[in-house]
């Protein structure tokens, strides 16, 4: 359970993070999201006390991070898959993590097991790939068994494979009580993974959801659909009042009909339809929504980027 | 990496007792200083300095050993077998900048500091390991330099021994020198947090006091160069001080507290700043 209140955070003019208010609570995946710049690092900082905040609070199982007599076994994070010096082995990066705190050594070699650095364990970290840098950070969040897991960014670097590998993994702590927060840039992995959404721009809070709630406040689809006739389709459709737009290769997008009504139409005018497809407006398109105007970093839409 | 398992949950029933103590980060401080074979290998070459440095600078004295009575009264055979130390001094001093600044650079710290987030068991855990190991490492070193230099300037009966007044406090106290520089340059770079900045402030530490005193008129800088680190250091490695200088033990003393300011500085900004 995190439960931040009022958290805030300004370094010199520029504020980070402006007054979150969330809970995240246990047993559910929930997905920070935001766009980069947005503070969902920074937040994460606060919870484990690496920031002091300028003003509200943080606590993480009931008490501030600083507080509990061995963090690591109430919270386990990754924060950057790079943290580990380049000339220790992975063995030994997490031995000393567990050392802090009492955990006996062959917890260490359960997690390098568990994340599937078993061959490597022993080698420089500073030959590893960021996808084996993000098994070790994840290994490392796991050591102390925490209640808590919060990881940055986990699927950055991550192959495929490594990728669902984080999926169930991240769904099985949920399952078994834990409180798993994870935070991403891209809605598509989140939509995949979360059951529960925290999203914010700019520092602030702009969504504080279930993932069944956004998906279905998503907007309606479109309905792709080309003919022999996208003239007389149009005329027809518009005469329904739908909002009609063509496409370049001639094909209508319709929006405000099912597939199953434009077929229908068309069948009943006579028309031949040559494709009827329904496009599902994306999660993606639903959160670039949500965070348009709260997006740090956007690349000029001006000049020759224009088609 | 294609097979992983899945972890299952291994909370012990009476997980009671796994409380971050001082003894345990101690513990995991010296797991880090040993598992960095760069580390390893620089303490080594300290200590092949100390050691090998010295042997050369005797052989080279005995080669061309000093022949006016003055200059028999002056030479210091002690301070011709340690001249390793000076050399081996800065090396250490920059190992101990990089124990520190290093976790920052790579962004260990905050992998560290959130294992310990009352930070200051960090600091002091690093200290204790650093201050032990160089001390292990540097006062066999220092008897030993002393020993081989010895045996080498015997040749031409210029040696001393370890019995001789001053000698053995010497001998132990350079090695003591070593870990105190180790200390002030671990304290730089908690401080300051990079590697360019903390060895910079090191060696500008080191010597800078003493460039700037000669600046100033004979009498005021006669009187203030006994209490410069370096000198007032310097102290409990000679066993024939300059007229200028502290007692042995008071100068080491006083550079002592040099290094406890800059590291209860270190302190102070580590509980304070953000990592």
């Amino acid at each position: 359970m995190i439960e931040a209140h009022g958290l805030t955070k300004q370094y010199g003019d520029k504020t980070a993070v402006d007054g979150l208010t969330f809970t995240v609570r246990p047993g559910v995946v929930t997905g920070f999201l935001g766009p980069n710049g947005a503070g969902k690092s920074t937040t994460m900082r606060l919870i484990l006390g690496l920031d002091a905040p300028t003003s509200g609070s943080v606590t993480v199982n009931g008490k501030p991070y600083q507080q509990h007599a061995a963090p690591l076994r109430e919270v386990g994070a990754l924060l950057d898959a790079r943290s580990v010096h380049p000339g220790r082995s992975a063995y030994h990066h997490l031995l000393a993590l567990a050392q802090t705190c009492g955990i006996r050594r062959s917890r260490v070699d359960e997690v390098i097991d568990a994340v599937g650095l078993g061959e490597v364990a022993r080698r420089r970290a500073g030959g590893f790939s960021l996808g084996m840098g993000q098994r070790l950070g994840i290994a490392a969040a796991l050591l102390g068994d925490p209640a808590t897991v919060i990881l940055d960014e986990p699927v950055n670097g991550l192959d495929t494979e490594g990728i669902r590998w984080i999926r169930s993994l991240l769904q099985g702590l949920a399952a078994e009580g834990r409180t798993v927060f994870v935070s991403s840039h891209l809605m598509s992995e989140m939509a995949l993974t979360a059951q529960h959404l925290i999203v914010i721009g700019r520092g602030r809070l702009i969504a504080d959801t279930g993932m069944e709630e956004f998906v279905s406040r998503a907007e309606p689809g479109v309905v792709r659909v080309r003919s022999t006739d996208p003239a007389a389709l149009a005329a027809l459709l518009r005469s329904r009042e739908v909002a009609v737009s063509e496409a370049t290769d001639g094909a209508l997008a319709v929006s405000g009909l099912s597939t199953d009504q434009v077929g229908r139409l068309a069948g009943g005018a006579g028309i031949t339809l040559l494709e009827l497809t329904a496009q599902q407006a994306s999660l993606e398109e639903a959160f670039i929504d949500l965070t348009r105007d709260a997006v740090e970093f956007r690349a000029p839409m001006t000049g020759g980027a224009q088609p | 990496m294609t097979t992983t398992r899945h972890l299952h949950p291994a909370r012990p029933a009476g997980a009671t007792g796994q409380r971050v103590t001082q003894a345990r980060v101690v513990h995991s401080e010296w797991t880090k200083l040993r598992s960095v074979p760069s580390t390893a290998w620089s303490l080594l070459a300290a200590v092949v300095l100390i050691v090998g440095f010295g042997a050369l600078y005797c052989v080279l004295r005995v080669t061309r050993p000093p022949t006016q009575p003055e200059a028999v009264a002056a030479f210091d055979p002690t301070a011709v077998s340690l001249t390793g130390v000076q050399l081996a001094q800065l090396a250490i001093g920059v190992l101990g900048v990089l124990l520190v600044a290093g976790e920052y650079a790579t962004g260990t710290i905050r992998v560290s500091l959130a294992a310990v987030p009352r930070r200051l068991p960090v600091l002091w855990g690093k200290a204790i390991v650093f201050a032990l190991t160089t001390l292990t490492l540097c006062l066999p070193a220092t008897v030993a330099a002393f020993l081989v230099g010895q045996s080498i300037l015997s040749a031409e009966r210029l040696d001393i021994s370890l019995s001789h007044p001053g000698v053995a406090r010497a001998v132990f106290g350079s090695a003591l020198l070593l870990s105190a520089v180790g200390l002030l340059g671990l304290g730089l770079g908690a401080l300051l947090r990079s590697t360019a900045g903390a060895v910079a402030g090191l060696f500008g530490l080191l010597f800078g006091p003493q460039l700037l005193a000669g600046l100033l008129p004979a009498a005021w800088s006669d009187r203030i160069y006994p209490y410069l680190p370096v000198p007032a250091g310097a102290a409990v490695a000679n066993v024939q001080p300059d007229s200028l200088a502290l007692a042995p033990w008071t100068g080491f003393g006083l550079f002592c507290l040099y290094t406890a300011v800059v590291l209860a500085l270190a302190a102070w900004q580590l509980r304070r700043r953000d990592a």
